[in-house]
């Protein structure tokens, strides 16, 4: 770790970047992420949405929890740990996944880096420190939490590849989804992985912090012909609602936060089934989650096509009795699916597709509030999914 | 061997013996491993000094379950009490009071305070009979905790209204205010305390004190013939016991679908035994945590048993004496009793303190017998042997026991002196077990005779926590039978009764 001593003096730190993010931070609007300060917006919202789905955008992610996962039972203890087979994240490999209590709630959701044969790293929207500990025992591992250890931007956007090229990373672009290739950076190591949090072609970039404020300068020196430009959280979060990523905190409370036992979702209500393999043996939740499958779950999780144009922030959600069955979790106007588009948690059996489902809107114009019932369409499927995202090669230009 | 219908019972104690007797009786094929040379566990007589012999664990009986009792026909299997219904000599500075239950048989006690022991024992009994009921009963179905509800209902309204009173409370004030004589007060609050890391003004201990409200036996041959007993009637039964087979772990098979599951047991000796079924007669922690692993439970769950408290806070003292002790004030007659120091409240609070830092009394709580006058055959002719529990030893002593086990024989030994002033120079031998010790010898982690704190918030459907208090475990196969269980510790047997039947049963209960 490298807080100084002093570090009581400040409650939240600049990231490694924050030289270079005050400076492009024209807005000059932060705001608190876990340990850090970051940036809302630089420039434009909606300007920087517009880049990262036509050229491409920098997002400084070192905030984002990570831990390092070692020891000869690093595997053993990933999978008692996680829902999926760890086994299938081979070394080089980047795997999704969420963990669950002993009653099969989700904790926490976040992302498995397999670094090297019983090296993994753990990235996760909330601090598990305690969580992890507390699942270490009997298992011969090593549990740091490296937060403050590893500087991450996230490149994302149509032209990142072709940046990254600029960058004079060699073959970057044979780089498959969810892989991980690491390359030489100035006499340190720069670990590129091919992965993301807006649902489009991208990348993210993984450095030591000694070396963060060189590797945003070469970005963007390489970077200006291809349109790259600095992203906010606010344009962020519109990328992932598209993409149809879930949030940790705002599309469900993480299990070991909820003090109310109908407040926390399994992954089969946060639609994460695939996650979900009992076949690999024991793991944390097996036995609630197995029950569940049997008797059948509270809620689901449903990506909603809603009518009209008005956001469905924060909308309560209706059968076609008008009986409340559900709330929208994440919404917003997608300029990208053109359509309005929104995550809702609703009770189960609603919900099924083709179900028939109305949001009630509240909207203001000009301090008016007024109220409209939207009509809802399930959609399955991410509301935006370009086939860039998944090319292979990448688009290189 | 790969006998996959059997049912391998791991460790031959009390509740493990019972468990195979029933689990027999009921047809199946039962095989016990026992790790140490004989069965018994914690209830055994062993040789701790040439020619001496000793309950090296529990020495008293007072809790056996009747139906156990009755069921096995542990008198034919050679089953005898040299004693019941031991006297307590509670020795103090003037002179010993000498108590029976209700009876107060020596000692300067006012009547207001016989009238009130005569009450306090009386609803005593009638609370220790209430949680007796229990224990025949798998906790927390249904049926079960309606039938407990009941029970309590049937107090009445008076005893129901002072239970719910005094259920949580320190035993100090309830004595405190029931009662003048101080050594009286001193005597009962013994029974709250011995054997748990509480002191009298501590939580619950009028709850804990429940559990010693019994009369007092000495088996014929130590505790070792219960023991014994129980394991002629499981042979009889069908079942096989094989002594000096420590177990090292379980094994754990997994199903086509992922589903894991107990397949059999492995030895220390690496021979393998198959079984469909396990039932552990070893504490949680060493079930869960050493034999089976963590990695096979829930995160949740493998924190609870972690966080189990069982950390044993008694020591035992074994003396090979060269003729009869002599304590002041005590007449021949009582020396076979059990005789107690624990002369008042104050006295036992300040044994106690030091526990809570990982210290040792200076001057220890003592429960003491002397188990030859009652059996000469455990001391060569003329010799004696004397057992004592030494209470307060905490697991964790700071600096470890094999520094501090020569200076607690030293403390204890100063204690004996001041009620027995001639006992020093009749030593032959001493044997001081610390919890260390008692965990080594008889494989209980933390040494505790209980297997774990018998409190209000491990009891029952907690016991030993939640997910296992119904002796089926989260590995499906897997039971659990030992004091770790409801209803927990002394020699009881009702943990194992319960478990062979939860066993017959499926795991459903």
């Amino acid at each position: 770790m490298t807080i100084p001593r002093e570090h009581y003096l400040q409650a939240v730190f600049p990231t490694p970047f924050h030289p270079r993010t005050a400076a492009a931070n024209t807005l000059n609007v932060w705001h608190r992420w876990r340990d850090y300060t970051v940036a809302d917006a630089y420039f434009d919202v909606a300007l920087e949405y517009t880049a990262l789905r036509n050229a491409c955008t920098v997002f400084d992610l070192s905030p984002m929890t990570k831990h390092l996962i070692t020891g000869p039972d690093a595997l053993a203890f990933m999978n008692r740990l996680v829902t999926r087979d760890v086994a299938k994240v081979k070394p080089g490999r980047v795997g999704y996944t969420v963990w669950c209590d002993d009653a099969g709630q989700v904790v926490d959701d976040g992302t498995i880096f397999h670094l090297r044969d019983h090296v993994y790293r753990l990235c996760s929207q909330e601090r598990q420190l305690d969580w992890l500990l507390g699942s270490a025992y009997g298992f011969d591992v090593s549990i740091v939490e490296e937060t403050h250890d590893v500087a991450a931007i996230a490149l994302q956007g149509p032209t990142s590849c072709a940046l990254l090229k600029r960058l004079g990373l060699a073959q970057v672009e044979t780089l498959a989804p969810f892989g991980i290739r690491s390359y030489a950076f100035e006499g340190g190591e720069l670990m590129v992985s091919r992965t993301g949090f807006t649902g489009d072609l991208g990348y993210e970039l993984w450095i030591d912090p000694e070396l963060a404020v060189s590797l945003w300068d070469r970005v963007f020196d390489v970077g200006q012909v291809v349109g790259v430009k600095p992203m906010g959280t606010l344009a962020l979060e519109m990328s992932r609602i598209e993409a149809g990523f879930i949030q940790a905190g705002v599309d469900f409370l993480p299990a070991d936060r909820a003090i109310r036992a109908d407040r926390t979702r399994s992954p089969f209500e946060l639609d994460l089934e695939w996650l979900v393999d009992f076949r690999k043996g024991s793991f944390t939740g097996r036995r609630a989650l197995l029950g569940e499958r049997t008797r059948g779950s509270r809620y689901r999780l449903v990506k909603l096509d809603v009518e009209g144009n008005k956001p469905a922030k924060d909308a309560f959600i209706y059968d076609r009795r008008r009986r409340n069955v559900g709330v929208v979790t994440s919404a917003l106007w997608s300029p990208a699916a053109k359509a309005n588009i929104a995550l809702a948690s609703v009770q189960m059996p609603f919900g099924a597709p083709g179900d028939e489902l109305w949001a009630e809107i509240y909207y203001q114009k000009e301090l008016k509030w007024s109220r409209f019932m939207a009509r809802c369409t399930v959609v399955e499927g991410a509301f935006f999914n370009p086939a860039r995202r998944r090319a292979q090669p990448a688009a290189d230009c | 061997m790969t006998d996959a219908g059997r049912v391998v019972i791991v460790g031959g104690g009390h509740n493990g013996l019972v468990c195979a007797a029933w689990l027999a009786r009921a047809g199946r094929k039962v095989l016990v491993l026992e790790a140490a040379d004989q069965v018994g566990g914690a209830a055994v007589t062993r040789e701790f000094s040439p020619g001496f012999r000793v309950s090296s664990g529990a020495h008293l009986l007072h809790a056996l379950d009747p139906v156990v009792e009755r069921t096995l026909k542990l008198a034919s299997h050679g089953l005898a009490l040299a004693r019941t219904g031991l006297n307590t000599v509670a020795l103090g500075e003037g002179g010993p009071l000498v108590l029976n239950g209700a009876q107060v048989l020596a000692g300067e006690v006012s009547a207001t305070d016989r009238l009130a022991l005569a009450q306090h024992v009386s609803r005593q009994r009638r609370y220790a009979a209430l949680l007796a009921r229990q224990h025949g009963r798998i906790p927390s179905t249904p049926w079960n905790l309606a039938k407990f509800a009941l029970d309590i209902r049937r107090l009445g309204r008076a005893d129901m209204r002072e239970l719910l009173r005094v259920g949580t409370m320190p035993l100090y004030d309830l004595l405190e205010d029931r009662f003048e004589n101080a050594q009286l007060k001193g005597a009962l609050a013994l029974d709250g305390v011995l054997g748990a890391k509480l002191g009298p003004r501590s939580g619950q201990t009028f709850f804990t004190s429940l559990q010693r409200a019994g009369a007092y036996s000495m088996p014929r041959g130590g505790m070792g013939t219960v023991t014994g007993a129980l394991a002629i009637a499981a042979r009889a039964a069908g079942a096989e016991i094989r002594v000096s087979s420590p177990v090292a772990s379980f094994r754990v098979a997994t199903r086509e679908d992922g589903g894991e599951h107990i397949s059999g047991v492995v030895l220390e000796s690496g021979e393998e035994v198959a079984a469909a079924v396990v039932v552990s007669n070893a504490d949680p922690k060493t079930t869960f945590l050493r034999l089976l692993g963590a990695r096979h439970l829930d995160a949740e769950f493998a924190r609870r048993v972690q966080h189990f408290r069982a950390q044993g806070c008694a020591a035992k003292l074994h003396l090979a004496l060269d003729g009869l002790p002599e304590f002041r004030g005590v007449p021949p007659a009582q020396l076979g009793e059990r005789l107690i120091i624990a002369p008042d409240l104050g006295y036992i609070e300040a044994a106690f303190n030091p526990a809570k830092y990982r210290e040792f009394s200076p001057a220890p709580v003592l429960e003491i017998t002397v188990p030859s006058l009652h059996d000469p055959g455990l001391a060569p002719p003329g010799k004696q042997v004397l057992s004592a529990i030494v209470q307060y030893a905490p697991y964790d002593l700071a600096g470890g026991w094999d520094a501090g086990r020569p200076h607690l024989l030293a403390a204890t030994l100063d204690v004996l002196a001041r009620y027995a002033p001639g006992l020093r120079g009749r030593i032959l031998d001493a044997e001081l077990l610390t919890p260390v010790d008692l965990e080594r010898e008889f494989r209980i982690t933390g040494g505790h005779w209980h297997h774990g704190e018998l409190a209000l918030d491990q009891f029952m459907m907690l016991r030993p926590v939640p997910g296992a208090a119904q002796y089926a475990t989260p590995l499906p196969g897997l039971y659990l039978c030992g004091a770790g269980s409801h209803p927990g510790g002394g020699v009881m047997g009702s943990a194992g009764r319960n478990a062979a039947r939860v066993v017959l049963a499926g795991g459903r209960v």
